[in-house]
């Protein structure tokens, strides 16, 4: 049997962000969330990656994991609606205020207790923090291989796998032997619509539910207070206040007015 | 091992051959760091074939370079990579470490992180000391730029970070600079892969790197088709620079997905961002909002990013971009 590993994250879905002064973190509640944007592509190939290898006439599994509050369950069930066969969550307050270091690890520990994995995959990075580090550093953690980027699984075999990744100057075709760590992008795929079967189904469905010690982490690596890096402070950036309309009765003018100042200021 | 260390470290990528000039870049915020820590400025090499990159390294302000040659470097392997520069930091103990936020430089700086045992900060656009702890501050944008979020690495060393490109100028090359060089010995034998690599395809014409361009022409919905994209183009060549687009532009076929710019695609910061027929929501911003000067040319005067654009010329792109090329010729 194949365990096909997807990691995902709950976060806010508005684009109203609310963030504790004092601690620097988001604030939560209230906020709407849904699964990362990102996470949606790793999910859809996870489940991709069972319906090929099923036609390859082999048994495989999609198990979905995430560590979160209690609410993020949600992006649970959403997975199972989508074609999940297992959902785990990790929740404990041990896990609250993580860094990617912590979270990554956090992670790990879960996968570990999942068993027996043939593929991780991960979104590209989150729409919150933004870092992209948590492939990668589940990967460290396992001593598996990786690949960030990854816009086509191209070959699935018994104990490797072959994946095409984006570089800046091309496409890498890299083989990595399996259980392997991806993390890809949007290019990879199109996300199905869950079936209103799914979504039936989804809302009974039995998770899994571990704590810090079901997965048996060292505590010393979870939390805020154990995360290597630290928010000193947060704050929102400067916006252009005073954007400049370029004058001009009619197109052409506007046009030779925009040349002017770009040369002026030689920004060109 | 806090406050040991005396070494400001960057990574100097080599890719296929050619070193990396965002390296430049990074010794430039290196070498400001270094004033106010007292840090050495170092950077480290890892290459199949270092050529004369080491004393070009130093020209351009490094005062030491470590180097690692080895031919299981001649390609991207990030299960050797990271363990090399493991084994390079646990050897030497870098104060700070800044690595490019290029692709293999941000999947790189991650693993990395984890087998050094330290804190990591991803993509930061701003680096400071702290005057009073000497700590890294690493200023980065989260929640696709609408938060900026300064972080910090307290304890553990190097205090890690992947730093944006083009955020910063290249030094300039000083070709009477001394400095040293320090081989590093690559026991090549000792670092396992699962990796294979198979094989690099380079980019299509229209897939042009735009992370690495100081001025984009980037087109969206109101760019309406392939013409319309032919005149971005014509735009772009006669001002040097790259055509990106919106997620608009890529989900109708018209662009490849590598120059989407926005939360689903890239991130980036050029000199110069010329939006046409952009409309400018949350998610497209997200892509483009640090980049240093943003014009936007759009027939709607009220589209979110006339406001945020530091020039907005209300105008149809289709009459606007030829005259701009031909303004433009005319010197």
């Amino acid at each position: 049997m194949k365990n096909i590993i997807v990691c995902i994250k709950q976060t806010p879905k508005s684009d109203n962000i609310k963030i504790d002064p004092a601690t620097g973190c988001l604030i939560r509640t209230g906020a709407e969330s849904a699964i990362n944007p990102f996470d949606e592509f790793a999910l859809e190939e996870g489940i991709r990656i069972k319906e090929r290898l099923t036609a390859q006439g082999k048994t495989a599994v999609v198990n979905v994991i995430t560590m979160g509050p209690p609410q993020a369950e949600a992006v649970l069930r959403t997975s199972v609606a989508k074609g999940a066969d297992k959902v785990f969550h990790l929740s404990d307050i041990a896990f609250a205020g993580s860094d990617t270091w912590a979270t990554s690890y956090a992670l790990s520990k879960g996968i570990q207790k999942i068993g027996n994995p043939y593929i991780i995959i991960c979104g590209k990075q989150t729409n919150d923090s933004d870092t992209g580090h948590i492939g990668a550093q589940i990967s460290a953690w396992l001593k598996y291989p990786n690949s960030s980027f990854v816009r086509k699984v191209s070959e699935l075999g018994d104990a490797n796998i072959t994946v095409e990744r984006l570089v800046e100057d091309g496409t890498d075709t890299i083989n990595l032997s399996t259980p392997a760590v991806l993390s890809v992008v949007k290019e990879i795929n199109k996300p199905r619509i869950a079936s209103i079967s799914g979504r039936i189904s989804a809302k009974t469905f039995e998770i899994t539910t571990w704590t810090a010690d079901d997965i048996k982490a060292d505590k010393t690596k979870l939390g805020m207070k154990n995360s290597p890096t630290k928010v000193v402070k947060s704050f929102t950036p400067k916006r252009e206040a005073n954007s400049i309309v370029i004058e001009g009765a009619t197109s052409k003018e506007r046009a030779n007015n925009l040349v002017k100042i770009l040369k002026e200021n030689q920004y060109v | 091992m806090k406050n040991k260390s005396t070494n400001t470290w960057v990574l100097a990528e080599v890719i296929r051959g050619n070193l990396s000039p965002v390296a430049l870049e990074l010794l430039f915020i290196a070498k400001k760091l270094a004033k106010e820590t007292g840090d050495k400025v170092c950077a480290v090499l890892m290459t199949n074939d270092k050529k004369d990159f080491a004393q070009k390294l130093i020209c351009h302000g490094a005062d030491i370079v470590y180097v690692a040659e080895d031919k299981c470097l001649a390609n991207f392997d990030e299960d050797i990579y990271s363990q090399l520069l493991t084994d390079m930091i646990k050897a030497h103990t870098p104060n700070i470490f800044v690595l490019p936020a290029t692709s293999t430089g941000r999947s790189l700086s991650a693993k990395t992180a984890i087998l050094a045992d330290t804190g990591l900060t991803a993509d930061a656009t701003d680096l400071q000391i702290d005057k009073e702890t000497k700590l890294l501050h690493a200023t980065r944008p989260t929640f696709g730029g609408n938060l900026m979020a300064t972080i910090m690495c307290e304890v553990k060393r190097p205090q890690m970070c992947s730093l944006r490109p083009l955020t910063y100028p290249q030094t300039e090359c000083d070709k009477k600079r001394k400095g040293e060089i320090v081989n590093f010995k690559v026991d090549a034998k000792k670092y396992k892969s699962n990796v294979k690599f198979v094989s690099f395809k380079e980019l299509e014409d229209n897939e042009i790197d735009i992370c690495a361009s100081e001025i984009i022409v980037a087109g969206g919905r109101g760019v309406k088709d392939e013409k319309g994209f032919a005149l971005l183009k014509q735009l772009a060549d006669s001002i040097g620079g790259t055509v990106a687009a919106s997620r608009a532009a890529v989900d109708n076929g018209l662009m490849p997905y590598r120059c989407q710019v926005g939360l689903t695609g890239k991130t980036i910061k050029p000199k110069l961002y010329i939006a046409c027929g952009i409309s400018g929501q949350v998610q497209h911003m997200a892509g483009m909002s640090s980049s240093d000067v943003i014009v936007a040319i759009n027939k709607d005067a009220e589209a979110p990013i006339m406001a945020q654009a530091k020039y907005a010329l209300v105008g149809d792109v289709f009459e606007v971009i030829p005259q701009l090329i031909s303004q433009l010729k005319s010197k």
